[in-house]
C-alpha cells in the first residue's frame, strides 16, 4: 500500500489517541469535591490495570502454565516492592525458561 | 528560587529513576509490536513516529492490524476511542493531582504524558505529582517505546520464537508491580483487586460476554467495579481537600 495512505491512518491514531488524553485534563478545573467521583477515579487505575493483566497475561503464553507460575511469581515479588523493573524481569525469566 | 531549581532537578532525576525500568519494559513490548506494523507496510521511521506521538500499546496494535486490512479510516477512530477510553479517566485521575495553581499547559502536557505506567507512577508520587517528574519519566520511556518500535520493524524477524514470547509478559509484570505494593497500605486496593481479577477472569470464558472486544471489556469493568468500590468503599478525604 503507498506511503500516504499509511500516513492517514498513523495520522488518525495520533490525534484521536492524544485528543482522549487532553479533553477531561482541559474540561475539570480545579479539584472535584464529590465524594463519590474522587472515589471512582481513585479506584480507576487499579481495576483498569488488573482486568488487563488476568486473564491476558496466561494467555499470551504458549500454554497457560507458564503464565500462571509467572502471574503468582509477580504478585509475590511486587507485593515485597521489588520495582518495576525486577518484576517484569523475573516474570520474563520465568516464561523463558519454562518454555525452553 | 534556589530551592525551587533543587526541586526540580530532584524531579527530573526521580522522574528518570522511575522512567527507566518503564522503558525498559517498553523497548522489549515496542520491539513485538514492530514485528506486527511491519506486516502493515510500516517502515522504520514511520513507526518510530507513529510510536514516538501515539504511546498506546492496545490503540497501535489496533491501528496496524486495520492498516493490514486495509479498513476503512471510521474504523481506526472508532477502535482508538474505544481501546483507548481509559486514558480519558485517567486523565481525570491525574486532573486532581496537578497542583492548583499549575498552568494550563502544563497540565495539557502532562495529560499528553498518560501511559498506563507513566499514569501510574505519576498518581503514585506523593502529594501533588510535579510536571517535571512526569516529563523526565514520559521523554525518557517514550523514546525507548519508539526506538523499540523501530527497531522491531528492522530486526523483529531475526529473535527467536520463545525470547519474544518471554518477552510479552514484561509488561503485565509492570502493572503487578503498580498495582500490588498499594496493598499494604490500603486494604481496599486489596479488595478491589482481588474482584477485579475474578470478574475479568469470569468474562474472559462467560458465554456471550467473552466475545466482546477485549478492549471493550476492559471499559466496561472499569468503569462497572470502580463504580461499585467507589459506592460500598468511599475514599476518606482530609479536611483540606487532599487525599
Amino acid at each position: 500500500m503507498e506511503n500516504y495512505r499509511i500516513a492517514i491512518y498513523i495520522l488518525i491514531a495520533i490525534i484521536v489517541t492524544n485528543l482522549i488524553r487532553v479533553v477531561p485534563m482541559a474540561l475539570i478545573k480545579g479539584p472535584i469535591h464529590n465524594r463519590f467521583v474522587r472515589s471512582f477515579l481513585y479506584y480507576v487505575p487499579y481495576v483498569t490495570l488488573a482486568v488487563m493483566t488476568f486473564p491476558d497475561m496466561i494467555l499470551t503464553t504458549p500454554t497457560p502454565l507458564p503464565g500462571v507460575v509467572a502471574l503468582i511469581a509477580g504478585i509475590i515479588a511486587a507485593w515485597f516492592r521489588l520495582g518495576l523493573f525486577p518484576v517484569a524481569a523475573i516474570c520474563c525469566v520465568i516464561v523463558y525458561l519454562m518454555t525452553l | 528560587m534556589k530551592k525551587i531549581q533543587t526541586d526540580k532537578k530532584q524531579d527530573i532525576l526521580h522522574g528518570l529513576r522511575d522512567g527507566i525500568p518503564i522503558a525498559m519494559g517498553y523497548f522489549a513490548v515496542a520491539f513485538s509490536l514492530g514485528i506486527i506494523a511491519v506486516k502493515a507496510g510500516l517502515t522504520a521511521p514511520m513507526g518510530f513516529l507513529s510510536s514516538f506521538f501515539t504511546r498506546a500499546s492496545a490503540g497501535e496494535y489496533g491501528t496496524y492490524t486495520l492498516i493490514t486490512v486495509n479498513a476503512a479510516y471510521v474504523e481506526v477512530v472508532a477502535m482508538c476511542l474505544v481501546v483507548n477510553l481509559r486514558y480519558m479517566l485517567m486523565s481525570a485521575a491525574l486532573s486532581q493531582k496537578i497542583a492548583p495553581k499549575t498552568s494550563w499547559w502544563h497540565r495539557l502536557l502532562m495529560a499528553c504524558c498518560i501511559t498506563d505506567e507513566v499514569f501510574g507512577i505519576s498518581v503514585a508520587h506523593p502529594g501533588y505529582t510535579p510536571p517535571a517528574y512526569t516529563y523526565s519519566a514520559a521523554l525518557i520511556s517514550t523514546l525507548f517505546w519508539a526506538s523499540g518500535c523501530a527497531l522491531g520493524i528492522v530486526a523483529g524477524s531475526l529473535l527467536p520464537q520463545q525470547m519474544a514470547t518471554a518477552l510479552s509478559v514484561s509488561l503485565y509484570g509492570m502493572f503487578l508491580a503498580i498495582i500490588i505494593p498499594p496493598c499494604h497500605k490500603d486494604k481496599n486496593v486489596l479488595y478491589t483487586l482481588i474482584v477485579s481479577f475474578t470478574l475479568s477472569g469470569l468474562c474472559a470464558i462467560a458465554p456471550v460476554v467473552s466475545q466482546m472486544n477485549s478492549g471493550m471489556r476492559t471499559v466496561v469493568l472499569t468503569i462497572v467495579i470502580s463504580a461499585a468500590a467507589a459506592w460500598l468503599k468511599p475514599i476518606k478525604i482530609k479536611a483540606d481537600g487532599e487525599l
